[in-house]
């Protein structure tokens, strides 16, 4: 029965797609939290210069030896543009442009020179071929297992132990440098081997989607997650998810359409982005817009109350204080005086019979908390607060 | 004409002119995208162009540069809408806006790309030499093209130009003044995706970055005013692109993209290291001539004291305990000293080795000294 899944096909696809999504996801939330997004893109270009390297050394196109050439080119290219920053000569986001596109163009030269007939190509290394990940496979017990499942679920593994393990220190060190700082803890000392590991991991996935599909699922699920929730055990569990359903929807649609699986994967996790940036309950933009809408509601209907205050018991009482006066004295249309007096009316901040309107005890104490806050405890102590 | 041989070759003469337009266009353009710190701009655009190539084609049904690099501007200019729709109306940062942009629009490139390559097997015509650059697929009308664009990039900047350089150094004070700065912030935006548009056919999405902002880092080392800088940018960007079409033609198989780029970022290792002024071995040797002069100064005043202490304005000062509290720059400072005329050798217990008398010249610049470090006491 288990030889039965390793060889389904697109079982197997949609595996390694999602174990490339959640190892990616769970270090691309503290990347992304951490404002150094862009290092992805960086370090999953320069990984080629590593890949060659590692080649020419030891003649090894994947396995552990590989794996761990990436790391440490990942990490030379960070070390080398903080460097060239630190030197003061260009700033620090001129200095990851100049790095890693000089380490891509000395990795695509090397493969020009000693790796014409091999696996290793730049087009591989960058967009990748998901459909094949069945191609190369290892026995284990009779089982044939892709090598691509394996060595993800491995990272997999690995990240997951990293983020679980030093929960605590890598949210201390991420939200509160300072405070990691003041109390003893060096926060870049998790620095560098969350991105030895975003590396690592860019390597063992570049076979299945491709070093830049790669960037798509370390930042794109963890910003889609961050703008779903403020838990940061959440944003993990949410960008997991997203990196899942990105996997297996982009997988369907991919087949469906004849097209890259690994680009339509990456494509699905720009889709459920989409969704959360446009849906987001607290932070996607129509929540935004509907927040905005009652607040300058909530501004009118104030405004309303601190003119009819201004004018009551005065000999203008009569002509300001009526429905018409919205429209002529506070200039507003039509739309927006029906709207912010129903608003007044449902808060019970103003009365009306007739054409004139009349301030109920509560409107007094918004307007009086308005033009005269020193008397707020006064106001408070009439029942104002609930107003608020 | 006496040409070297390859350098009649037709390809190879296309191919030099092209990257040196390439050179000239990114070179220039980039000055902005780097004084501006959005250098990954350019990197984010430039992947981003991929799909509007593939648009582009899918549209038109055909591999004229001039659709395909129109599809790839507006896919540029959408991505930059992109990164600042984000950026200003969701709580992501600049870093994740851009790294969004890129791969998605990569990645609906790829799907473009791939959806291409199966429909039509015969005429998908390359559309992937875009990724890494083919110079040698260039044509002479393709030529006319570029030069085109640059000579319009060029144009812009030259008629907008203290507007470009103030909204590029004080963009409040540009506002101040009533300028249009989101509009002129937007041109700028646009004229990254340009450049970016420019280099596509020669070096590829992948690493027209550099181009951008290779030549102008370099530029950036060698002066402080935009006029030279701009000037610099467009020289090295244009030498790095002579210089890798040639060496990827006298070297074949050798790729010519990323030999430009090599060559650009070469350039920048070289100006950051030996560049007048700000480079640093020039301030190093500043430094250190700094640090020289200093220890002159020191020991002169040393001796000063030690003659005023002694009621002796002609003291002889033993050179080894000079040499034992300096360090061998006691012995550097006293033989300079002595070049300046400041003092002389003087006889005494030869076998305590030499001393030093100060002279008429070396008292009078050691008060001067003292008195500059006590302007209020003198």
């Amino acid at each position: 029965m288990l030889s039965a899944l390793f060889e389904h096909i697109p079982v197997m696809i949609m595996a390694v797609g999602s174990l490339v999504g959640i190892a990616a996801s769970l270090l691309g939330t503290f990347l992304v939290l951490r404002k150094s997004s862009m290092l992805t893109d960086a370090i999953s270009h320069s990984i080629l210069l590593g890949i060659m390297v590692v080649w020419l050394l030891t003649r090894q196109t994947s396995g552990p030896l590989q794996i761990i050439g990436a790391g440490l080119s990942g990490v030379a290219t960070v070390y080398l543009s903080e460097m060239l920053a630190k030197s003061q000569r260009v700033k620090y986001d001129a200095a990851i442009g100049l790095v890693f596109p000089a380490l891509f163009a000395a990795g695509v030269l090397l493969t020009n020179l000693y790796a014409r007939n091999v696996h290793i190509d730049a087009d591989t290394v960058l967009l990748g071929e998901i459909g094949f990940v069945w191609l190369d496979t290892v026995e284990i017990r009779g089982l044939y297992v892709p090598e691509s499942l394996l060595s993800m679920g491995f990272l997999t593994v690995i990240n997951l132990l990293f983020v679980s393990l030093l929960f605590k220190e890598l949210k201390l060190s991420t939200f509160d440098p300072a405070l990691a700082r003041a109390l003893g803890f060096n926060p870049n000392l998790l620095f560098y081997p969350l991105l030895g590991l975003t590396s690592a991991t860019a390597v063992a996935a570049f076979d299945a989607v491709g070093a830049i599909l790669f960037i798509a699922f370390v930042i794109v699920p963890p910003s889609a997650a961050y703008l779903l929730t403020d838990r940061l055990w959440r944003v993990l569990l949410f960008s997991c998810t997203i990196a899942v359903a990105s996997s297996i929807s982009g997988y369907y649609l991919a087949v469906w359409l004849d097209v890259s699986i690994g680009g339509m994967m990456a494509v699905m996790t720009g889709v459920y982005f989409t969704f959360a940036f446009l849906f987001g309950p607290r932070y996607g933009l129509i929540a935004q817009e509907i927040r905005r809408k009652n607040q300058r509601l909530t501004n009118r209907s104030r405004a309303l109350v601190v003119h009819l205050y201004n004018h009551e018991r005065t000999s203008l009482q009569s002509e300001e204080n009526v429905v018409q006066a919205l429209k002529e004295h506070l200039v507003w249309n039509e739309t927006k005086a029906k709207r912010t007096l129903l608003r007044s009316l449902d808060d019970h901040l103003v009365e009306r019979e007739g054409e004139t309107l009349y301030l109920t005890a509560k409107g007094r104490a918004v307007a009086q908390e308005i033009l005269e806050p020193w008397r707020q405890n006064a106001a408070l102590m009439t029942g104002a607060d609930e107003i608020q | 004409m006496a040409f070297p041989g390859f350098l009649a070759d037709y390809t190879v003469q296309t191919v030099i002119v092209g990257a040196s337009l390439l050179g000239l266009c990114s070179g220039a353009l980039g000055c902005f995208a780097v004084l501006r710190q959005q250098s990954l701009l350019g990197d984010a655009l430039s992947h981003a162009a991929l799909p509007g190539i593939a648009i582009g084609f899918l549209l038109f049904g055909s591999r004229q540069l001039s659709i395909l690099l129109s599809g790839a501007l507006v896919a540029g200019v959408l991505a930059a809408l992109l990164i600042v729709l984000l950026t200003r109306r969701s709580r992501l940062k600049t870093d994740a806006a851009l790294g969004i942009a890129l791969s998605l629009f990569f990645a609906v490139g790829v799907v473009l790309l791939t959806h291409i390559q199966n429909r039509e097997n015969a005429s998908q015509a390359g559309l992937d030499a875009f990724l890494f650059g083919q110079a040698a697929a260039m044509l002479r009308q393709d030529l006319w093209i570029l030069g085109t664009v640059t000579a319009t990039a060029l144009l812009l900047v030259i008629s907008f130009w203290k507007e470009f350089k103030v909204v590029t150094f004080d963009p409040d004070f540009a506002s101040s003044l009533g300028l249009p700065v989101t509009a002129l912030e937007i041109v700028l935006t646009t004229m990254i995706a340009l450049a970016v548009v420019i280099g596509l056919q020669m070096v590829g999405v992948v690493l027209m970055a550099a181009m951008i902002i290779a030549p102008a880092a370099a530029a950036r080392q060698w002066t402080h005013r935009l006029e030279t800088m701009l000037i610099l940018a467009m020289v090295f960007g244009a030498v790095s692109g002579i210089t890798g079409a040639l060496l990827s033609s006298l070297a074949r198989g050798l790729a010519t993209g990323p030999l430009i780029v090599l060559t650009a970022s070469g350039l920048v290792l070289f100006s950051i290291l030996f560049a007048t002024r700000r480079g640093i071995l020039w301030t190093a040797i500043h430094a250190r001539r700094q640090h020289a002069n200093l220890i002159t100064q020191h020991v002169l005043t040393t001796l000063y004291q030690l003659a005023q202490n002694h009621h002796n304005p002609a003291y002889r000062t033993e050179q080894g305990m000079v040499v034992s509290y300096y360090g061998d720059a006691g012995n550097r400072a006293l033989s300079e000293l002595d070049r300046l005329g400041y003092v002389k050798p003087a006889r005494h217990l030869p076998e305590e080795g030499t001393h030093w008398i100060l002279t008429a010249a070396g008292i009078k610049e050691a008060e001067r000294i003292l008195a500059s470090l006590h302007p209020v006491e003198s």
